[in-house]
């Protein structure tokens, strides 16, 4: 099984059936296709890439190229349009993840967020010992072309929903290899690689 | 070699009277057409393209008399995005229009003699009216897809809004739900060039067997440069000179201005575009508002639009910005309606409906696709 049909499992366990589901930062539109072949979703995908918002047409989703950075979602929706608005791997990457966040709590009535946990122990030792910024698999760019300029640690999340007000409903910790191991549940902020959230507003 | 189909236009008499938006009856009229492919057994596969300003019925294919390949040939055809070997492909030239169907140009069977300015308004809504007539004729239970750009995609929405049952597929492209006081400006600034012309005589110019010549350029010039990008003027031509020097006089001196010179000539005398002609189209245009008539609301206009959309804009377009297809986009998502939106990257301005983009292609093809599987498993 791939790493992203593990993601894919634990999202569809979290959605509802027949919900209305916005997903930022769709791609290839896999996981919108996934969840209606899966629970009869309806929705929408928002993609900035052309490329890959050709790939959605294709795929026979509903996409909307769009810039998550320039209040695309206020412009399209209303409060409460969505059951679920679900971004994965794209936090790090939008201009002021924190507004977003607000953003998606108010159009949508829960969100799903996965992203990459940036103090992961392979990521600690490459600039502890290595002393330069971590280049792995999850994290392959260099310091200097990295579209993720937003990258956090489970930690720094969760601290952000505090301050917020954002409830944590649910969380689930993978790694690599689809696992969810003994040490990711004792410390994942230090052997978790992904994690997915599902939040919602107090 | 590609392979470009032969077409011949073929003409629908109507006898059922039209009555207009404005209130005139048209008696009868004729509709000149051409179609491209072939209808399949169930109807199922007939794509209506809806023609832009000076566009006309000739989209694809090409005429065994000489060679102009229709305006749309980079799309319709064998292989192409609109491929030809799946579906069945309808254009007509609208109402008003002067190159066969009937318009300002024809005879008034009222009075036996060239209705010129005594031609009646025109709106969208009497095109699409009368497209339907067309519909009904070729026995089309309903079009698999309407296509349009520019004003042919406020043809496309008027469809939408006015026949919902009868189009599955709707792809509106470099359009708007209604035109801007800076379009209609534009379009009453060209309508004066045409009308104050000393040729245009109250627009009874064939009986003195004349063309406001002049003022058609000068019309098409002023349309021509707000298809145009600064952009793309600025790559083109810059400053550019025809000669080595500056003359200090008022002769042809830039690259532009030969280059708009030579494309009104073109349109008022090569194309022999009829000057009322291009008078009801931008008239057309400055009334074309269907959310008018639902409380000025769009999301209302749109409550009992079935189709699947797919939304185009291009990035440089300032005469129908990408802004303006984003308000088409959010009136269809408050209905929850099926839409997707994309935004071409591209220096042509307005014109890039009308041009080679690997991109537009690309979004363009992949929704004919999607078109197609419907068709292939039956259903929507």
């Amino acid at each position: 099984m791939s790493k992203a049909s593990l993601e894919f499992k634990i999202i569809t366990k979290w959605v509802s059936k027949n919900a209305k589901v916005l997903d930022l930062g769709c791609g290839d539109g896999r996981l919108l296709k996934h969840l209606n072949h899966k629970l009869a979703v309806t929705g929408y995908g928002m993609e900035i890439d052309p490329e890959k918002t050709v790939k959605a047409i294709k795929s026979g989703i509903n996409v909307l190229q769009s810039n998550l950075d320039r209040n695309d979602i206020q412009r399209y929706f209303a409060k409460n349009s969505f059951e679920f608005i679900i971004m994965t791997q794209a936090l790090q990457v939008v201009r002021r993840p924190d507004l977003l966040l607000e953003q998606m709590l108010i159009t949508g009535k829960e969100s799903i967020i996965t992203f990459p946990n940036f103090a992961h122990w392979r990521n600690r030792v490459q600039l502890f010992f290595g002393g330069k910024m971590p280049q792995n698999e999850a994290l392959p760019y260099n310091w200097y072309d990295t579209p993720n300029i937003h990258l956090c640690t489970f930690k720094d999340f969760e601290e952000l929903c505090k301050n917020n007000n954002i409830e944590i409903v649910a969380r689930s910790v993978i790694n690599k290899q689809n696992k969810t191991t003994l040490c990711m549940k004792i410390a994942p902020n230090l052997f978790g690689e992904v994690a997915l959230y599902r939040i919602k507003k107090y | 070699m590609e392979q470009i189909e032969l077409v011949t236009p073929k003409t629908l008499q109507v006898t059922k009277p039209l009555t207009m938006v404005s209130g005139s009856i048209l008696p009868k009229y004729e509709l000149v057409f051409e179609t491209y492919g072939k209808l399949n057994d169930d109807g199922s596969n007939a794509i209506l393209i809806c023609h832009a300003l000076s566009g006309n019925h000739h989209a694809a294919g090409i005429y065994e008399s000489e060679n102009t390949k229709g305006w749309w040939h980079e799309h319709i055809g064998s292989g192409k995005s609109i491929d030809t070997n799946i579906f069945f492909v309808v254009c007509s030239n609208n109402l008003g229009g002067c190159h066969g169907s009937t318009g300002p140009a024809s005879i008034n069977p009222s009075t036996g003699k060239i209705y010129g300015s005594d031609f009646p308004i025109v709106t969208c809504k009497d095109w699409v009216a009368s497209q339907n007539t067309l519909r009904e004729h070729l026995q089309i239970d309903c079009w698999a897809g309407i296509v349009g750009g520019s004003m042919g995609g406020m043809q496309v929405l008027q469809w939408s809004i006015d026949y919902p049952d009868k189009i599955k597929n709707a792809i509106v492209i470099a359009a708007a739900a209604k035109l801007s006081a800076q379009n209609i400006a534009f379009n009453e600034v060209a309508r004066r060039a045409i009308m104050e012309d000393a040729d245009f005589h109250d627009g009874r110019f064939l009986e003195y067997n004349t063309i406001p010549k002049k003022g058609l350029a000068l019309a098409r010039m002023l349309g021509h440069l707000t298809y145009l990008s600064d952009d793309m003027m600025g790559e083109k031509f810059g400053r550019e000179l025809r000669t080595e020097k500056l003359n200090y006089n008022y002769e042809v001196e830039f690259q532009v201005e030969s280059y708009l010179r030579y494309q009104g000539e073109k349109f008022a005398t090569k194309l022999n575009f009829d000057a009322n002609t291009y008078l009801l189209m931008t008239k057309a245009l400055d009334y074309f508002d269907p959310a008018a008539e639902f409380n000025n609301d769009l999301e209302t206009t749109l409550a009992k639009t079935t189709a699947n959309f797919l939304v185009i804009s291009f990035t440089t377009d300032w005469r129908f910005s990408p802004e303006r297809s984003q308000e088409i986009v959010k009136a269809l998502l408050d209905n929850n309606a099926n839409v997707s939106y994309a935004e071409i990257t591209s220096q042509h301005g307005h014109d890039a409906f009308l041009l080679k983009n690997d991109h537009y292609e690309a979004v363009f093809s992949s929704y004919m696709n999607r078109i197609s599987t419907q068709l292939q498993t039956g259903r929507k």
